[in-house]
């Protein structure tokens, strides 16, 4: 136990300091992970751990963005305020939509959760009026703190730091939890944890409501770093790109959707200024991680470390994927 | 009254084209198990060839329509014998993943190879007229293309039902595992119907270009509205999806017609009303788990 609070400490004063080592390039590039990192830790609840896999998480994203950037428009730009409005709106379209999703199971649920996306996005595409349309919502105000107004990218980076810090922790208890073995058990035999008495619904439900308002979290912070929300935000590109971080990091860990939103958003950034045909070495990369690496790069570095101990066997990453595939 | 018939027979002939795409992703995913995302990339494909095909090569509609579908069935066969035929101990999810993999790849080529402006392609001349039916004046090509969903859905009923190819298509509906060990070559069969997937999703890009154009995202658009008509109509009944089409293409014809603004929300809502009040789908079996 001692050792996880001392990585949680070296990781909190690395974060701390980075502003003071790193150029403001890369601190945003750092911001930006970090935003990514919790919507991709907000599919991998319902993706990694409860094992349905959604293809339109961009609905919560692009609807706690909106609705962050919306009220900081007409009522006000106070953080906690956008935070919580974004928050409570989230929930409420996950819990909506998770009424409709949770009648259906696999790849039906996929193509629901795809579904749903599809409509939120042809919503905020045509109401103009409140989300500006196909040319987004521009000038929103800054966020505002306990009467500060963070208008600085290093206080913007410390905040969003500390808010990653917190789900990731509280996050991490979950997983942990009673609850969040359940989670896992119904990923591996759902039909067993019925029979053992568990009313299996109700946890998935759980599960993808908690996940919808991390996911608005995550969106609503986006909006804090970005200042603009496109419609983009909610497009289907959007579920695919976070659908994808998830599974290259390493789907049913912790640290692994973490790692893949580094991966995706450096590669990224390197990329463009080669060349435009950005979803093309998306989806070939993608391609490579489904065939040769299904464990992700968690699963690469477990391996790896695996074989450096000399200890043999494969991680337990590659034996559950293996289990699971067979 | 005439405006609501012309809107019946656009909603009937859109209807039609979502029936040809959706049958080659219900069949595939009914008999691979493999929910193809690439299937709209496909459509796309073939009516982007086709657009090739009929502005620069051969300017003949009728050749774009048995060409385009052919090109389209060679790029499933490749990807069916090099990509999904290596994964088969990986799973289905994996297999669906890489298949939207492949979607993210095709969007990109084809916007590379063709531009991202909006084209078209023009109605054959033998087809760009107007009959005039007890007074109602209808655009030829959408009454074809009626009349051509309704051939293919009798031909795929006939297959089906009536050939030993279908008995073997409907038994690995319910049984994958058992029809291998009855003897039938599972490979060859998952080849086949994967391509015969393609096929049908090249035809409708062809088929399909001059009523809808084709734009860069045409693919997801046309795979959501297929995904839904498979959801509403249900696996494994050609009657399901047929029925399901003709409701999703009429009702977004008139959505788009009456009210602009709620054209998507009208058929997610009676998806929605559907799967409460029939989880498997209109006409459709018991769902299979994922």
């Amino acid at each position: 136990m001692k050792n996880v609070y001392l990585q949680f400490a070296i990781v909190l004063l690395l974060f701390a300091a980075a502003p003071f080592f790193i150029s403001s390039f890369h601190i945003t590039l750092l911001t930006e992970i970090l935003i990514l990192a919790i919507f991709a830790l907000s599919l991998n609840v319902i993706v990694g751990y409860t094992g349905m896999v959604s293809l339109g998480h961009a609905a919560f994203f692009g609807t706690g963005a909106y609705a962050a950037g919306i009220i900081a428009q007409h009522v006000s730009a106070n953080m906690l305020f956008t935070l919580f409005g974004a928050v409570i709106i989230s929930v409420l379209l996950a819990g909506l939509i998770g009424l409709f999703c949770m009648k259906v199971s696999g790849f039906y649920f996929l193509m629901l959760t795809l579904a749903f996306s599809q409509m939120v996005y042809s919503f905020v595409y045509q109401s103009t009026e409140w989300t500006g349309g196909s040319n987004g919502l521009s000038g929103i105000p800054r966020p505002v703190l306990f009467g500060w107004e963070i208008s600085n990218m290093v206080w913007l980076f410390y905040v969003i730091a500390a808010l990653f810090m917190l789900l990731y922790a509280g996050l991490r208890i979950l997983v942990g939890s009673p609850f969040g073995k359940i989670l896992v058990g119904i990923r591996e035999n759902e039909t067993r944890l019925k029979s053992m008495g568990y009313n299996t619904n109700i946890y998935k439900y759980l599960a993808f409501v908690i996940s919808g308002a991390l996911g608005g979290v995550s969106g609503s912070l986006y909006t804090y770093f970005n200042g603009f929300i496109a419609p983009s935000d909610v497009y289907w590109t959007m579920s695919g790109t976070v659908l994808i971080m998830v599974l290259i990091g390493g789907s049913g860990t912790m640290i692994g959707p973490v790692l893949g939103a580094a991966m995706i958003v450096l590669l990224e950034t390197t990329i463009a200024s080669y060349t435009d045909m950005w979803m093309l070495i998306l989806g070939s990369v993608f391609i490579l991680f489904v065939i040769f690496f299904p464990s992700g790069l968690y699963g690469i570095w477990q391996d790896l470390s695996v074989r450096f101990q000399k200890r043999g066997g494969p991680s337990e990453v590659t034996k559950l994927n293996k289990k699971r595939a067979s | 009254m005439e405006i609501i018939i012309a809107q019946l027979i656009n909603g009937v002939s859109y209807g039609m084209l979502l029936f040809v795409i959706t049958c080659g992703l219900a069949l595939v995913f009914g008999i691979l198990g493999v929910l193809n995302l690439a299937h709209g990339s496909l459509y796309m494909i073939g009516s982007y060839v086709a657009y090739s095909l009929t502005t620069t090569f051969t300017q003949s509609f009728w050749t774009a329509l048995i060409v385009a579908p052919l090109a389209v069935a060679v790029i499933a066969l490749v990807i069916e014998r090099t990509l999904l035929r290596v994964t088969y101990q990986l799973g289905h999810l994996s297999q669906v993943l890489l298949t939207f993999g492949l979607a993210y790849v095709f969007h990109d080529l084809t916007k590379w190879i063709w531009g991202s402006n909006v084209l078209s392609i023009r109605v054959p001349d033998l087809l760009s007229g107007s009959v005039t039916i007890v007074g109602q004046t209808f655009p030829l090509y959408r009454l074809v293309v009626i009349g051509v969903g309704i051939i293919i859905a009798a031909g795929l009923w006939w297959i089906q039902n009536k050939t030993r190819w279908g008995a073997i298509i409907r038994a690995g509906l319910s049984d994958r595992e058992m029809i291998g060990a009855l003897g039938v070559n599972i490979n060859l069969v998952f080849t086949t119907i994967f391509v015969l997937g393609g096929i049908l999703a090249g035809f409708g890009g062809v088929v399909a270009s001059p009523i809808l154009g084709l734009y860069p995202d045409m693919e997801f658009q046309t795979l959501i509205l297929a995904l839904i008509v498979l959801v509403i109509g249900g696996l494994g009944s050609i009657a399901g999806t047929f029925t399901a089409s003709v409701l999703v293409g009429v009702l977004e014809t008139f959505g788009r017609y009456l009210f602009p603004e709620l054209s998507m929300f009208l058929i997610f809502g009676l998806m929605a009303m559907i799967l409460v009040w029939r989880p498997s789908g209109l006409l459709g079996k018991q769902v299979v788990e994922g």
